[in-house]
């Protein structure tokens, strides 16, 4: 399996970790990787660039033994090495971790670490494993109780615990597939120091991303591409600039602001007066919000993930209990059926698209008549009319540009920038009055996400109301009229965009120097649901907990 | 050479019937290979099993007779089965049907000599009532309580058993024997054989009003989940509850309709076969009717038309279970089917792709004509 490679002349083989060359793999009807080269030093965090759909996961699932590439090779410190699975690549010390994260929900975090390992043999030592687990994490500046059940963890710590599974396994080279995709910029900053603290430790990080401003932070040198082939390889982020990597990564140059027409305000829309709810695990999530929304505005939330806004945005639309008052037009729609709140006008693009926002198996059509089956031309009394729903669906396909070729292909056949486009569609369609957008642009490339925003702004000239709620700063503030910062459950501060700075509010979003969050939630056990049924005052801008 | 799965993009429509049709020829294959393992012919086997069936129009009728519970329990179970509402109690609904029916002539609800067109739909009623109840507690369990299906409707089938025995060994109980009295003759569903004096060539032939409530159903049903609304929202919330709850839908709602419909479904069968066929209420009136439905629903990939043809092929295979020695033959050929079914599942979702020695870059078939559209790619 391993054979030393025969050209010691030409390969610096002691410095380079890992190097791959011509590596080939097409997907039915995609060539996904062309003839690829790659390489990665000892103790250096090398990011490798594009949009959606240039080859990047399938050349780091290739690498992480989860793909046998069609052509190519692979040398792991010099040595050639074929894998066979992801448990050869991880003894060869090449971890990965995905965007989606494969842990056990029920178990704990010590658990899912040693999932799968051949040690301990038959009794679990759980104190001492998750002593270790803890120590391990603690060396890595990796915040996370090792008792915790994966369920109970943010999204950001679940990442923690996939990297600590690759750490525990021995990893050298870690592999992070789009690891801030679902990180607040907090965390992301959490994150490059793990990185560092790895590096500095001689072992080697293959960072994916398509955000230019985290490879310029955190990467050494770069690598981009685009449909499958690479476009600059190895390139030192010391000399690279922003716009050069854009232009390697989309082959044109991006448009960054957008031409919007002047803030004119409408009536109020969306109103919420102390509004609080409990997230899934039975804490509190939302401590007495009050917030309005008006028509023609965006109101961006800015907050760090966990913070309340997920359940914000559920509580608003429908889909999850709360406290307090919240009008929508007028109408108390406070724990009113979701049906109810989508009768008044309120669309929502929500965190979850595959899960939530769109069913899989099911075909374009069915996915794109979601909020129209119950009303004519696509409703016929009680049936719904095969014949207007495809064309319906059709019709949306092609004013919003959804690529897919039919409107019977299956949601999950179509790529993430297309789907999201796809519940764009569904959701504007509607001329809502309300647009409620959580994470619109997660995980799209920059042609994607430019689509996405251009909706949303068209929407606003329409006199639509839009809160939305984001991880992407740049976004609330190249999109939003007026910014509300989250903290806890709480609105901190609320702000006209002009006034909003990012460092500012990134304090306001981090509740101000060294809070621990945990220390936060102490005292959980108390709060049962009578405590909620009594709103907390509103907060006022800049109010906090201390 | 190695093979390779890989998920399929694009699934042709003929593709699942093919498999379906392919796995069941794989799995006759199989169980030949094991008649002749015990030294038996498989060939003449198979050609008894045949001739046994639907050898003549006499026991193509009889097949036909035996298809009729499963058509109904087929659709019961299809039906939930859509929504992922794993509803293993057909045979325990199919019993209660069985029941409700009687109850209307053993109570009796009705005097005696009503005649048939008052008779029969009044215990089709109860039937489906009955049934619907039976299949009521399991939904209602489950959504207001969240209670596993699958375990309430596995028990509720031994329950029902012995709620039919009660009454058989019982109160209905004709001279303490484990069946009851016979129906009146205004019960009985109509046969082909009853129009013998009209049609000469209906003579002897067992088929009943039953088959006909079996094939309206089918198509009802098939028009309520491939056309109506309701049905629309059962294929969401079947593939994705999260997404079917953010549309406004309100599942649990639903939960309790398909269980109480699917109940009832199964209720009609019970009714059907004790008016149709056996004309009293018997204990083992039902040979496992509820649990072949699960075959035959997998069978039929939860679509109505072919939950009809899959209840001929297993009534066919009831039937000739009584005709072929040994007469485990049948039970181990449906068996092999559902094993054959559950594995073939992954030709449909995936297509299989072969390389000679994984040398060499493999440039695709079809190049991208757009890239965008393909998601296979990845990033």
């Amino acid at each position: 399996m391993t054979e030393q490679t025969p050209l010691p002349f030409l390969a610096p083989a002691a410095s380079l970790a890992l190097e791959v060359r011509g590596i080939a793999k097409a997907f039915p009807g995609v060539l996904a990787n062309d003839n690829v080269d790659f390489d990665l030093r000892h103790g250096e965090v090398h990011a490798l660039l594009g949009e959606n759909g240039a080859g990047k996961s399938t050349l780091m699932n290739v690498i992480a033994g989860l793909y046998r590439p069609d052509a190519g090779e692979i040398l792991v410190d010099g040595a050639s090495v074929a894998f066979g699975s992801p448990r050869d690549a991880i003894t060869a010390g090449i971890g990965m971790v995905h965007q989606h994260f494969t842990l056990v929900p029920s178990q704990t975090v010590t658990e899912n670490v040693l999932l799968g390992l051949d040690q301990p043999r038959f009794l679990l030592r759980e104190r001492r494993s998750e002593a270790e687990v803890a120590a391990l994490a603690a060396s890595f500046g990796l915040r996370v109780d090792p008792r915790a059940k994966i369920w109970q963890l943010s999204v950001g710590e679940q990442q923690r615990v996939e990297i600590l599974k690759m750490l525990y396994r021995g990893a050298q080279i870690l592999i992070m597939d789009e690891p801030t995709a679902v990180l607040a910029p907090q965390e992301a900053d959490e994150l490059f120091a793990t990185l560092r603290t790895m590096t500095a430790a001689g072992r080697s990080v293959v960072f994916i991303s398509h955000k230019l401003g985290e490879v310029l932070a955190i990467a050494d040198r770069v690598t981009v591409m685009r449909r499958g082939k690479v476009t600059a390889s190895g390139l030192p982020t010391a000399g690279a600039t922003k716009a050069e990597l854009a232009r390697l990564m989309v082959g044109r140059t991006v448009l960054d602001v957008y031409p919007r027409e002047p803030f004119a305000p409408g009536p109020i829309v969306l109103a919420l007066d102390g509004v609080s709810a409990f997230n899934d695990r039975g804490l509190p999530a939302l401590r007495g919000v009050s917030l309005d929304v008006r028509a023609g505005e965006i109101v961006g939330i800015a907050a760090v993930a966990g913070n309340g806004q997920s359940e914000l945005a559920e509580v608003i639309t429908g889909l999850r209990p709360c406290a307090g008052r919240i009008s929508v037009g007028g109408n108390p729609v406070a724990n009113r059926p979701a049906s109810d709140i989508l009768g008044h006008g309120v669309a929502h693009v929500p965190e979850d698209r595959t899960a939530v926002g769109s069913a899989p198996n099911l075909s374009l059509t069915d996915n794109l008549i979601m909020k129209r089956y119950r009303e004519a031309p696509v409703a016929n009394g009680l049936f719904v009319d095969d014949d207007a729903a495809r064309s319906f669906a059709g019709a949306l396909r092609d004013t919003y540009r959804i690529a897919a070729p039919t409107v019977d292909t299956q949601a999950r056949l179509l790529s993430g920038g297309n789907l999201q486009r796809a519940i764009l569609a569904r959701e504007m369609d509607t001329e809502p009055g309300l647009l409620v957008a959580v994470q619109p642009t997660r995980g799209l490339d920059v042609g994607a996400i430019e689509s996405v925003h251009r909706l949303l702004l068209d929407l606003r000239a329409r006199g639509g109301a839009i809160l939305l709620i984001s991880e992407e700063l740049e976004e609330i503030l190249g999109l939003s009229d007026r910014v509300d910062v989250i903290y806890e459950g709480r609105v901190v501060a609320t702000m006209p965009v002009e006034e909003a700075e990012i460092g500012r509010i990134g304090l306001l979003m981090t509740g101000g120097a060294d809070t621990d969050r945990d220390d936060a939630w102490a005292g959980k056990g108390e709060t049962g649901p009578t405590a909620l049924a009594e709103p907390a005052a509103p907060a006022t801008p800049g109010s906090r907990d201390r | 050479m190695t093979f390779h799965l890989e998920p399929r993009t694009v699934t042709p429509r003929w593709l699942s019937p093919l498999v379906t049709v392919g796995a069941v020829a794989v799995a006759l294959v199989i169980s030949g290979g094991i008649i002749g393992l015990v030294g038996g012919d498989p060939v003449r086997s198979y050609a008894h099993i045949l001739e046994a069936s639907f050898g003549s129009v006499g026991v193509l009728s009889d097949t036909l007779v035996k298809a009729t519970p499963l058509i109904l329990t087929g659709l019961a179970c299809a039906l939930a089965f859509r929504m992922r509402l794993w509803n293993i109690g057909a045979e325990g609904q199919f019993l209660l049907g069985a029941w409700g029916a009687s109850a209307v002539v053993l109570f009796p609800l009705v005097p005696a000599g009503t005649p048939g067109i008052v008779l029969i739909p009044l215990m089709m009623i109860a039937g489906m009532l009955a049934g619907g109840i039976w299949g009521l507690i399991p939904g209602v369990l489950r959504a207001r309580l969240g209670v596993n299906e699958i375990i309430v409707t596995l028990m509720l089938n031994y329950i029902a058993l012995a709620w039919i025995q009660f009454w058989v060994f019982g109160p209905w109980s004709e001279g303490g024997f484990q069946q009851t009295h016979p129906f009146p003759p205004e019960a009985a569903l109509p046969r082909l054989a009853d129009f013998a004096s009209i049609v000469p060539g209906f003579a002897g032939l067992t088929v009943h009003l039953g088959l006909v409530f079996g094939l309206v159903a089918a198509g009802l049903l098939w028009l309520f989940l491939e056309r109506s609304r309701f049905g629309y929202e059962i294929r969401l919330i079947g593939d994705s509850p999260r997404a079917a709850t953010y549309a406004g839908i309100d599942i649990k709602r639903r939960l309790i309709i398909v269980f109480a419909i699917s109940g009832a479904l199964a209720g009609l069968a019970g009714m059907s076969e004790v008016n149709g066929a056996v004309h009293r209420l018997q204990d083992h009136i039902s040979p496992g009717y509820g649990f072949t439905a699960v075959i035959v629903a997998y069978l039929a990939k939860f679509r109505p038309g072919r939950v009809v043809v899959a209840a001929i092929l297993f009534g066919a295979l009831i039937l000739a279970g009584r005709e072929i020695q040994p007469s485990g033959v049948p039970a181990m050929i449906q068996g092999i089917i559902l094993f054959t079914l559950i594995v073939s599942d992954v030709l449909v979702r995936y297509q299989v792709r072969v390389t000679r020695g994984g040398r060499g870059p493999t440039v695709p078939a079809t190049p991208a004509a757009s890239p965008s559209a393909g998601s296979a790619g990845g990033g």
